[in-house]
């Protein structure tokens, strides 16, 4: 569904990506871990179209992305649920979630809107409420339904776990499978690679730019530089 | 006198409002002072007054209702000035996006130079003077006079201000503009095609200074490519009274410096008319540096 292959991604001097490929299959959840300033964002970031490549492709069903804007990638089904949530701490919580329609129509959005909060009841009482004004957990599922407004077909979520208390975290990563069972793709950053392996099918592993490791997410589990780096084990 | 002094405020101050609009909009989305947007109220003013000469040009049978025909003059000249901001922010904006904080407003103020000159050389420099189509009465009521024209200029910036508040706030295009102020980063990732968005906060803030502009020529009854330095640095003052970058302090912002100088000027000395807003503005600051419905930005990185 989605195949990056040699990718170089640059911040002024800093060269960040240094040709990393990967694919993810329809229907995976395909996991990237590594430590503090591996690429991990950056990677997701050259996905999404926020931040441009120097070299290599990125082709989705087929397509190649590059020469599109990040905000019509999102039209082409692919979601980017940023590091560090950012909600819109001065709209409410269902202007956010229509933000996260803004491509479909009136009616479309409203129907997507009662699909998200069927799957996060929270955010419907919170609804009136100021995105700012919420916990962090209810952010953190704002930003999942946010993100999933617009009916994605891949889900890109970067560190959905960070400053979350164990049981939330459990929780929204209990979601994310439910979502993946009906049939949503995901591409998961994550710090945690504990839970990150838990419930992926396949990962890769990036330390400074490069992939050092990739396979299917069990055996990654085993391995015993994924343990000592990465499980504290 | 309170009253009377209060009324002549109200007027000047609602377009005051109307103009600061502009700066806040386009603050909020961009994070930058559009010093040419007191240009773009001048130019507003300009092209009412070049509509309304043709009116005497129109077949008579479409000059019966002269509160009508302003009203398409106020509306035409918005819509023309909605390009001009929207071909403002493409050439002296757009291209340095990605500039040092420093070159946009040298930008800005190539671009009013250029306009004030503009206007100067197409138009002439002397004031010009808008034919006096309304014979409006002076009605005296409880000690207060005041013209028609002066309750039509109130009611249509409430009108208007009343607008954009329904469409800031109300709709899908409104909530992006929001969006974008707050992060135009994650804006992005939603779909939302950020730089439309800037050109539509641009259009929407020049309407309005359009609006005043014609209003402000249409009650003083004479302009000059000047006018758009003061009514830029007042509405500015205005929009930083009410806190730079929130939709309400515009408003509120405005109409206060409107009535602050209209009573500065009716019981003081009208000669200081110019200055006694700074004064408040100066204490205002002070006191709350974000401005009277400003709230502390919270920066992200
Ligand atoms: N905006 C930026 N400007 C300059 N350098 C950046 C920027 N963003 C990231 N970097 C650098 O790029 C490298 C990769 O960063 P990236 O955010 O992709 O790492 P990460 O794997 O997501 O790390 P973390 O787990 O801390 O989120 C780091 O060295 C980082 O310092
Ligand atoms: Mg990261």
């Amino acid at each position: 569904m989605l195949s990056v292959d040699n990718i170089e991604l640059f911040y002024g001097q800093v060269h960040a990506v240094k040709g990393v490929s990967l694919t993810v299959n329809a229907g995976e959840i395909v996991t990237l871990i590594g430590a503090n300033g591996a690429g991990k964002s950056s990677t997701l970031k050259a996905i999404s179209g926020v931040h441009p490549t120097k070299a290599g492709s990125i082709t989705f069903r087929g397509e190649p992305l590059q020469s599109l804007p990040a905000h019509a990638i999102v039209g082409r089904g692919i979601s980017h649920c940023p590091e560090g949530r950012r909600i819109f701490y001065e709209l409410t919580v269902r202007e956010n979630l229509l933000m996260g329609g803004f491509l479909l129509s009136g009616t479309t959005a409203l129907e997507r809107l009662e699909t998200v909060m069927e799957l996060f009841p929270r955010l419907r009482e919170r609804l009136t409420q100021l995105g700012g004004t919420l916990s962090g957990g209810e952010q953190q599922m704002l930003a999942i339904g946010r993100a999933l407004m617009s009916n994605p077909a891949l889900l890109m979520l970067d560190e959905p776990s960070l400053g979350l208390a164990p049981l939330v975290v459990e929780k929204i990563f209990q979601r994310v499978v439910e979502l993946n069972q009906g049939g949503l793709t995901v591409l998961l950053v994550e710090q945690n690679a504990h839970i990150a392996l838990g419930i992926s099918h396949r990962a890769y592993v990036l330390e400074t730019g490069r992939v050092i490791l990739s396979g299917q997410s069990a055996d990654l589990a085993l391995d015993e530089r994924v343990q000592k780096a990465y499980l504290g084990g | 006198m309170f009253l009377q002094h209060l009324l002549n405020g109200v007027t000047i101050g609602s377009s005051y409002a109307l103009i600061a609009l502009g700066y806040t909009l386009v603050y909020g989305v961009l994070k930058l002072i559009n010093f040419a947007h007191g240009e773009i109220y001048m130019i507003g003013a300009y092209l009412g007054f070049i509509l309304i000469s043709l009116i005497p040009t129109l077949p008579p049978s479409l000059q019966g209702n002269v509160v009508l025909l302003l009203l398409c003059v106020m509306l035409l000249a918005a819509l023309l000035c909605a390009l001009y901001g929207y071909y403002l922010e493409r050439i002296c904006y757009k291209p340095l996006r990605n500039a040092p904080r420093l070159s946009p407003l040298i930008s800005a103020l190539g671009a009013s130079l250029f306009l004030q000159n503009f206007v100067m050389i197409t138009m002439g420099a002397r004031d010009k003077i808008f034919p006096q189509l309304l014979k409006s009465a002076t009605i005296t009521l409880g000690g207060v006079s005041f013209t028609w024209l002066q309750v039509a200029i109130i009611a249509s910036s409430l009108l208007l201000m009343a607008g954009l508040s329904l469409f800031i706030n109300h709709t899908k295009f409104g909530t992006a503009i929001r969006a974008v102020s707050s992060d135009p980063y994650m804006a992005g990732l939603l779909g939302i095609n950020v730089d439309s968005v800037i050109s539509l906060t641009f259009m929407a803030g020049s309407f309005l200074a359009a609006c005043a502009g014609v209003m402000i020529g249409v009650y003083y009854g004479t302009i000059n490519f000047t006018l758009g330095y003061l009514g830029g640095i007042k509405a500015f003052t205005a929009a930083v009274l009410g806190g730079i970058g929130s939709v309400g302090g515009a408003m509120v912002g405005g109409l206060l410096l409107g009535i602050i100088e209209a009573l500065g000027a009716g019981y003081f000395s009208s000669e200081y008319k110019d200055v006694y807003a700074f004064f408040i503005l100066i204490g205002v600051l002070i006191l709350k540096p974000s401005g009277l419905l400003g709230r502390k930005s919270h920066e992200r990185a």
